[in-house]
This record gives structure tokens, C-alpha cells and sequence, in this order.
């Protein structure tokens, strides 16, 4: 794996690959805090970043760690990322934190951070690294907005509430009020609602991916060339 | 499970010659006899607790046959064929039978259109959900508006002010109440409820009774709500009783098998028995359970849905009888209403594993 296709990885990241729809990984928080859009948002954010500094991290000290211990060794950065941003977000995001809770802490056990150290970083170079783990939380992070909105939409009738948590005083203008005088759906803001809703959006996907695949063969016959081949590694 | 399916599809199976009787047995036949046999448990619901049922039923009905027509078209399915097997309108059935009668209309719809798109059409239509559509339905409202779906009316004859069907009407469609008339006078825990409040209160069951005793006049003097009838809940016992002739009619004409209703109701006779003469001021009388709230339609209409139940007799009995304690207990030490939609749920999950364990023996090895 001499050179990395950017296109590639961010095609990876955001769809072929994605952390939450195809790898399924790291579901506790996602089915946890995703009842808002915020908090979503806020989550995923924090995850990128904390995949981003540690695959960076981790690419760089790979020809340092011994294979023997590579995984406590990547764990232990994995940690320390993780406190540093939970002492910055409980620092400057202080409400967020709040409503964010352990979650934030419990990015640490996320798989997908230890699973994109092991898989892509420690055997790549800094920068694809970096941008490895940037687009994978970019992944994420959809996902999340995703699956918070469909769940405050449907649970509260409202769209990013409490934003002002996330962008300060300025952000309470972006609070949408969609459906006035709504009884509210509960059952979409408990945790009843994170399991559907994520099978709602891998059912989704497989069906785009299915209809593509069945464009693409019937494209197929006449010219070869117009369909693009994706072998991953 | 896949049964249905062969019935449905009417496959040319290729069996060996000789001549064959084919039963008349279609599933449209089926769930047009499962629906008449709800009739007399219809009638005593009408009787006791005013025409909103019959509002609901409608409403549900509606909703189910364009959900599904929808899902079927989307999917690629016969359309037609599978709405006239009739089991959207069984499912819609079942579900407005659970909910209270002065439902908004809005809320019945959610929770039909959740029983047939998720729960049956997005898991492959009739013969594929894994569990209970009517009841997934019925669990989501119950978990999505708790304040709704807990308010019942008292019977018609205790009522300070019974509802005709406009006012019902009224109710459900626009959410207004009679002029001069407070939601708290048309509207009563039901006896379920009540038992579970007053025990959790710390008054024994012989102290209710007496509390709120059959006698109709004192109760009313007195402004509580009666729990006890004859024999069962008030006014739920007669329901009970025209779920239970129901039942044994469509045993007798052997649409359904003894199997699952007899073990769900032996379950919870002989658990809430136990229970009781250990200590009678705590927990209420078998025929209580047997005869309150949803036991005998779910037993008999809920509990043997031919897909999610087990498929073998002795799978049926253990599946029957693990609704019936799950129903006791869900009640006794539980937090909701009634019990028979958890219960069927829980054990729906359990199906499999219950198939896979009374498997039977292949002959030769």
C-alpha cells in the first residue's frame, strides 16, 4: 500500500465502509445519545476528532511498537485523546458535556476508533492516517445527524433544539419548530427508537446500493468501461 | 410459520397420485371465521363501554387495508390477493380491540400503520413477522403516549354521563368533549389499574372489595370506581364471557388448536391459585385474572396467530403457558394497564428457540 487514493478513502468512509451502516460499530452511543440532532452532532464531532488525532498518533509511532503490544499501546493513546477532549468540551462545551454525559468518555470504548488504528493506521503514513480517521467520524458523524433528526422530528416535532449548547447564544435561532401543537411520539426518543431508526437507515442504503448495482449491470452490456470497479483492499 | 404461505399461495406441490379430499381451507376463510367469532365479545364490549370500540374497529380497519395495499404495491405483490386473505383486517381488529375507546383518532392510525408496515409488511408480509403485529402495534402507543392510552371509560350503566356514538365521535375526531362535561367524568382507571393503585396503596383485597363493592347504588353514592363484578372485573367479565364463547367456537370448528388458549389460561389460573390462597389480601382471585381485562382475547385470538406462535402441540403448550405467567406477573408486579401484549411479545421472541427444541424426530435415524 504504497500510495492512498484520497478518493478512495473518503468514498470508504462516507458510504462503502461507514462505521455505523456497514461495520456496525460502536452502537451504544449511537443508539444512546442520538434523540436529538444536537447531540448527534456533538457526539460525532468528538468521535472525529478523537479518530483523527489517534490514527495520526498511531501512525506515527508504528515503526516504534512492537506487534506484541501494539493494542494496549494503542489503547493507551486512544485514552488519553479521549480525556483530553472530554476536558475540552467540559471546558468550552460546558452544557453539551453535561447532556452528553459518560458518553463522552465511553468514545475511548468505541470500536471504531481501535478498529481504525489496528486496520488503516498502523500501516499507513500520518496523513492518509489523519485523513482516514477524519472522514470515517465524517461518516459517523451523518449518521448521527441522521438519526437524531428523524428521532427529534418524530418524537418531539421539533428539528436541532437546545443547539445553542453547541453554538452558543446564536444557535438558538436555529431551532425549527416543525410541527406546531405536536402530541409527541415517544417511543422515537427512547431507545426502542435508535434500534429501528438505525435499521430504517441500513435497509435504506441497501436498497440504494441494490437499485445502483441493478443500474450499473443493466448499463453493463453495452459498455464495459462505464461502470467503475471498487475492489477494497 | 411457512404453512400459511402454502396455503396462501396455493403452490402446486407435487404429491402422489391417488385420489385427494382438499379441505375448503383458505387463509381468507380462516380469518373471516377468527373475525365473526369476535362478535359476541363485540356485542358485551358495545353493551358496557359505548360505541367507541366500533369507531376504533373502523378506523383501524381503514388504515390497515391502505397501509398494506400501499406495502404491497411498493414490494411488488399481488395486490389484491393479499388484501382479500383478510389478515390486515384481523390485525386491525385485534389492535382496536386493545385500545380505549376514546382514543384520538390520530394515535389509532399510528399504531396500525406501525403493526402493518413495520411489524408485518417490512419483515415480508403475512408468514414472515416474527412477532404479533396487532400487539407490536398496541406496545408502541402504549410506550408513545402513556397518558392516552391509560384512560378508560367506566361502564355505561355506572356512568355519570355515558357517551352516545356522536359525542364518541366527537371525541375521536376532534378531540371535543360534551358541552358542560369534565374528562374526569367520562373516564375511569379500569378495574386492572384500580387493583394494582389501591394494593400498591396498601389496602388488601377483601378492603377493596368492600370499598367497592358490586352494588351499584353504593358505588355511585359513594363516587368510586367499582372494580368487582360477579365474578371478574366489572362490566369486563361479560366481555371476557363473549371472547371466551368466541374462542370455543373457533376450537370446535377447529380453526385454532386447544393447545395455546388452554395453557395460557391453565398458566394463570394455577399462578395467580398459588398466589392467592398463600395470601388472599394481596393478590386478587384466579377468575379475577381469568375474567379481567384482555385474558380471554388474548388467549384465544391474540396468543394463537398461527404465524408467531410455536408450531408444534407441546411447543404450544410451553408457549401458551409462558404467556399466562407472563401475563400474572406483568400485572401483579408491573406497571402497566394490562399485561397480554408484553406477554405475547416476550414469548414471540422465544418462539424459536421452542420450534428448534420440540422438533420433531426424523423417522430412520
Amino acid at each position: 500500500m504504497s500510495q492512498v487514493s484520497y478518493t478512495a478513502l473518503t468514498r470508504e468512509g462516507l458510504w462503502t465502509n461507514n462505521p455505523a451502516l456497514v461495520q456496525v460499530l460502536g452502537l451504544c452511543p449511537l443508539m444512546a445519545v442520538t434523540n436529538t440532532a444536537v447531540s448527534g452532532l456533538g457526539l460525532g464531532l468528538a468521535t472525529a476528532t478523537v479518530i483523527m488525532l489517534t490514527n495520526g498518533i498511531i501512525s506515527a509511532i508504528r515503526s516504534h511498537t512492537r506487534p506484541e503490544i501494539r493494542v494496549p499501546a494503542f489503547m493507551m493513546v486512544i485514552a488519553c485523546v479521549v480525556t483530553g477532549i472530554e476536558l475540552a468540551m467540559n471546558a468550552w462545551l460546558h452544557e453539551l458535556y453535561q447532556v452528553l454525559g459518560i458518553f463522552i468518555a465511553l468514545i475511548s470504548t468505541n470500536c471504531t476508533v481501535l478498529a481504525r488504528g489496528e486496520a488503516f493506521a498502523s500501516k499507513n503514513k500520518v496523513l492518509p492516517s489523519m485523513y482516514d480517521g477524519f472522514i470515517m467520524g465524517m461518516g459517523l458523524t451523518l449518521v448521527l445527524i441522521t438519526l437524531g433528526s428523524m428521532r427529534e422530528l418524530l418524537g418531539t416535532g421539533t428539528l436541532f433544539a437546545n443547539a445553542n449548547l453547541l453554538f452558543g447564544e446564536a444557535g438558538r435561532a436555529l431551532t425549527i419548530k416543525v410541527i406546531d401543537d405536536y402530541r409527541g411520539f415517544l417511543v422515537a426518543i427512547l431507545p426502542p427508537g435508535g434500534f429501528l431508526g438505525l435499521g430504517l437507515l441500513i435497509a435504506l442504503k441497501n436498497v440504494i446500493n441494490t437499485r445502483r448495482q441493478r443500474k450499473a449491470q443493466a448499463v453493463k452490456t453495452p459498455s464495459p468501461a462505464a461502470v467503475p470497479e471498487l475492489t477494497p483492499a | 410459520m411457512r404453512l400459511a404461505n402454502l396455503i396462501q399461495l396455493d403452490m402446486p406441490l407435487n404429491t402422489a397420485t391417488s385420489p385427494h379430499a382438499k379441505a375448503p381451507i383458505t387463509v381468507s376463510t380462516v380469518m373471516l371465521q377468527v373475525a365473526l367469532a369476535l362478535i359476541p365479545g363485540l356485542i358485551a364490549y358495545v353493551w358496557f363501554f359505548g360505541w367507541g370500540v366500533v369507531i376504533n374497529i373502523f378506523i383501524a380497519v381503514v388504515t390497515a387495508l391502505i397501509a398494506e395495499g400501499v406495502m404491497l404495491r411498493i414490494r411488488r405483490q399481488p395486490v389484491g390477493m393479499y388484501l382479500a386473505d383478510l389478515s390486515a383486517v384481523v390485525t386491525a381488529l385485534l389492535l382496536a380491540l386493545a385500545l380505549p375507546p376514546t382514543l384520538p383518532w390520530e394515535i389509532t392510525v399510528t399504531g396500525t400503520l406501525f403493526a402493518i408496515v413495520i411489524a408485518k409488511q417490512l419483515y415480508g408480509g403475512l408468514g414472515y413477522n416474527p412477532f404479533n403485529p396487532a400487539m407490536v402495534g398496541y406496545v408502541v402507543l402504549l410506550i408513545s403516549f402513556p397518558r392516552e392510552m391509560t384512560v378508560w371509560v367506566p361502564v355505561v350503566s355506572m356512568s355519570e354521563y355515558p357517551l352516545n356514538f356522536l359525542e364518541y365521535a366527537s371525541m375521536i375526531f376532534t378531540g371535543k368533549l360534551p358541552a358542560g362535561i369534565s374528562i374526569d367524568a367520562i373516564t375511569e382507571a379500569t378495574p386492572l389499574d384500580s387493583l394494582r393503585i389501591h394494593l400498591g396503596l396498601g389496602s388488601s383485597v377483601a378492603d377493596i372489595r368492600a370499598t367497592f363493592g358490586i352494588d351499584e347504588e353504593t358505588s355511585r353514592l359513594l363516587s368510586v370506581v367499582p372494580i368487582f363484578g360477579m365474578f371478574g372485573g366489572k362490566g369486563w367479565e361479560w366481555v371476557n364471557a363473549g371472547f371466551l364463547i368466541g374462542g370455543l367456537w373457533l376450537i370446535y370448528k377447529r380453526i385454532i388448536s386447544w393447545h395455546i388458549p388452554v395453557a395460557v389460561l391453565g398458566a394463570l389460573m394455577a399462578i395467580s391459585l398459588v398466589f392467592y390462597l398463600f395470601e388472599p389480601a394481596r393478590y386478587a382471585s384466579p377468575m379475577f385474572h381469568l375474567f379481567s381485562g384482555a385474558a380471554m382475547l388474548g388467549a384465544f385470538f391474540i396468543a394463537t396467530d398461527p404465524v408467531t406462535a410455536a408450531a408444534s402441540p407441546s411447543g404450544r403448550l410451553l408457549y401458551g403457558a409462558g404467556i399466562g405467567i407472563l401475563l400474572y406477573v406483568i400485572r401483579t408486579w408491573g406497571g402497566y394497564p394490562d399485561a397480554v401484549a408484553f406477554a405475547v411479545l416476550m414469548m414471540n421472541m422465544v418462539v424459536p428457540l421452542i420450534d428448534d427444541h420440540f422438533k420433531p424426530r426424523v423417522f430412520g435415524h
